[in-house]
């Protein structure tokens, strides 16, 4: 493995590279082994705490259900925030200042505000004001507080997905006449929907890791929540928590996997214009001020 | 000063006013709740600069077990909720390991606990923010630097990481603010920040609206100026090329 950042490796950088090799494995290994230590002082590695994940008692009744309700937390915020999305993200490119800019500031404050607060205000929101059932209010706090949240995100993935796309393509569609309203419909949103399906994928990430702090704040029963009964009910707090990491690990890390192939592919694609938004831009999409739209981001500012 | 109805001046009806309106604000601590946000967010981000820095320096160097743990710290903890990681310092590193980070009440231990969650979450992204700012160093910086004779971490230190830093600073603020954001999580061990006030508030008190106004405008105060100011330094320090 070179690098432009080393030279190709002599004899003595060899050596050396292989005394920091040791140097850092001993380091981890000193880690691992007072993590280790510990962890067996307390008794935590003992197989009776573990032996639940092996029955399938532990995960029908609290890991699935938990799964399910993180999931389905994820798919609704996200079923809902996408419309949501499209509108606020389509009226920030409009021509008409008074739709641009009031779009502009609702997108940029609720990209401004955690979570959480717009979690505990959805749950007090429908606590006073509907006849929601206790129980069903967590659910709907959360996938509140997420819809608000992303729906303002995804407006700038929309809007960033159609400034992406080459300008020969608006210019064309009015050229062959259509209107305003025509060019976006027609033309603009269905190649910009391509565009930012691996920005979606990202973003879908963004929601499940976003729903556990229901499970953790609002008594939303998660895979985190379940976690906690589990620890409650066996006492296993490291064995559950390894067990749930791991799952949302899983879970996520072929989310992201995806989004990689689906860029790549589409970048790769002969039929499509290229234009992509590509997962890096989630990041920055996380937090106000900084919108990076992506190539051609003059063509109506 | 003109006079009202009823014995009453501007000032006084003012003053009614207030009481009716601010009245909910009365016993809550607001910006000691605002000012445990703000530590938590300096905290932690100057712990993750430091540790998201030695990752990113791990990633691009010649040792290929440091570079397998950098990729792997950073790919698991970016999978993993916040909210799992914070309440697992709490749950786990406090309860279980009786590991209180030197500190012996209850608040100083989950303030604590909220700062090193924090940290070990968003080094992965500081981590990732340099690295991106390393790839727009120029390759010939890098060459001429090794061509000159200079080691690995001289190269590093002396000439790439210091032009990263300078191309980074608009992806690190975003970090910085997604960490401002971040903080609310440490409600979830009970550190008094600012949520953990709010979902009080809500609960106990009748006027809704303007509670969550106070908090939403609490955050956009945080976060919004912290975007203009660093997005207008980071195109200050950004190398010109």
């Amino acid at each position: 493995m070179t690098s432009v950042l080393y030279d190709a490796q002599g004899p003595r950088a060899k050596r050396r590279n292989l005394l920091y090799t040791a140097v850092f494995l001993a380091a981890l290994a000193a880690v691992l082994w007072w993590v280790y230590t510990q962890l067996n002082d307390k008794g935590q590695l003992d197989w009776a705490l573990w032996k639940p994940f092996t029955t399938s008692e532990a995960w029908s009744t609290y890991i699935w259900p938990g799964l399910k309700n993180t999931l389905k937390a994820a798919a609704l915020s996200m079923v809902i925030a996408l419309p949501l999305g499209a509108v606020l993200g389509i009226a920030r490119l409009s021509d008409h200042a008074w739709i641009r800019i009031p779009a502009a500031i609702v997108v940029e404050f609720f990209r401004a505000i955690p979570v959480l607060v717009l979690m505990i205000f959805g749950l007090a929101l429908f606590a006073k004001y509907t006849n929601v059932s206790s129980d069903d209010r967590p659910l709907y706090a959360v996938v509140t507080g997420l819809v608000l949240y992303n729906a303002s995100v995804l407006a700038e993935i929309v809007r960033a997905g159609i400034l992406a796309l080459p300008k020969g393509q608006s210019e064309a569609a009015m050229a062959i006449g259509l209107r305003k309203g025509q060019v976006m419909r027609l033309i603009l949103l269905p190649q910009s929907v391509t565009a930012m399906l691996p920005a979606l994928v990202s973003q879908l990430v963004v929601i499940v890791k976003d729903t556990a702090i229901g499970g953790a704040v609002l008594t939303f029963p998660d895979l985190l929540a379940s976690a906690n009964t589990m620890i409650g009910y066996y006492g296993n707090t490291i064995a559950s928590f390894t067990v749930v990491a791991v799952i949302f690990i899983a879970l996520n890390f072929s989310l992201t996997t995806f989004a990689g192939w689906l860029e790549g592919r589409l970048r790769r694609s002969k039929k499509s214009t290229g234009a992509v938004v590509g997962v890096e831009m989630i990041e920055d999409l996380e937090t106000v001020g900084h919108a990076p739209p992506g190539p051609g981001s003059d063509i109506k500012e | 000063m003109r006079r009202l109805p009823g014995r009453r001046t501007w000032a006084s009806l003012h003053a009614e006013a207030r009481e009716i309106v601010f009245d909910f604000l009365e016993g809550y601590d607001l910006l000691g709740a605002f000012w445990t946000t703000v530590q938590l967010t300096l905290l932690a981000a100057a712990g993750s600069l430091v540790w998201g820095t030695l990752l990113a320096a791990m990633r691009v160097g010649p040792v290929p077990l440091m570079r397998g743990f950098g990729t792997a710290y950073v790919n698991i903890v970016r999978n993993i909720p916040l909210t799992v990681i914070i309440l697992f310092t709490s749950l786990g590193l406090n309860q279980t390991l009786s590991i209180s980070l030197g500190a012996d009440d209850f608040k100083t231990i989950n303030f604590r606990l909220a700062v090193l969650g924090l940290t070990a979450y968003t080094s992965a992204f500081v981590c990732e923010a340099l690295r991106a700012g390393i790839n727009t160093v120029p390759v010939g910086q890098a060459e001429a630097a090794r061509a000159i004779g200079l080691s690995f971490t001289q190269v590093l230190r002396l000439v790439v990481l210091p032009q990263a830093f300078r191309s980074a600073v608009g992806p690190l603020t975003n970090v910085l603010i997604a960490l401002t954001k971040n903080t609310t999580v440490a409600a979830a061990i009970g550190v008094a920040e600012a949520a953990t006030l709010m979902k009080t508030m809500v609960e106990k008190e009748a006027q809704l609206i303007p509670i969550a106004s106070i908090f939403a405008l609490g955050f956009v105060i945080l976060t919004l100026p912290t975007g203009l100011i660093l997005g207008w330094v980071g195109k200050k320090v950004a190398v010109k090329r």
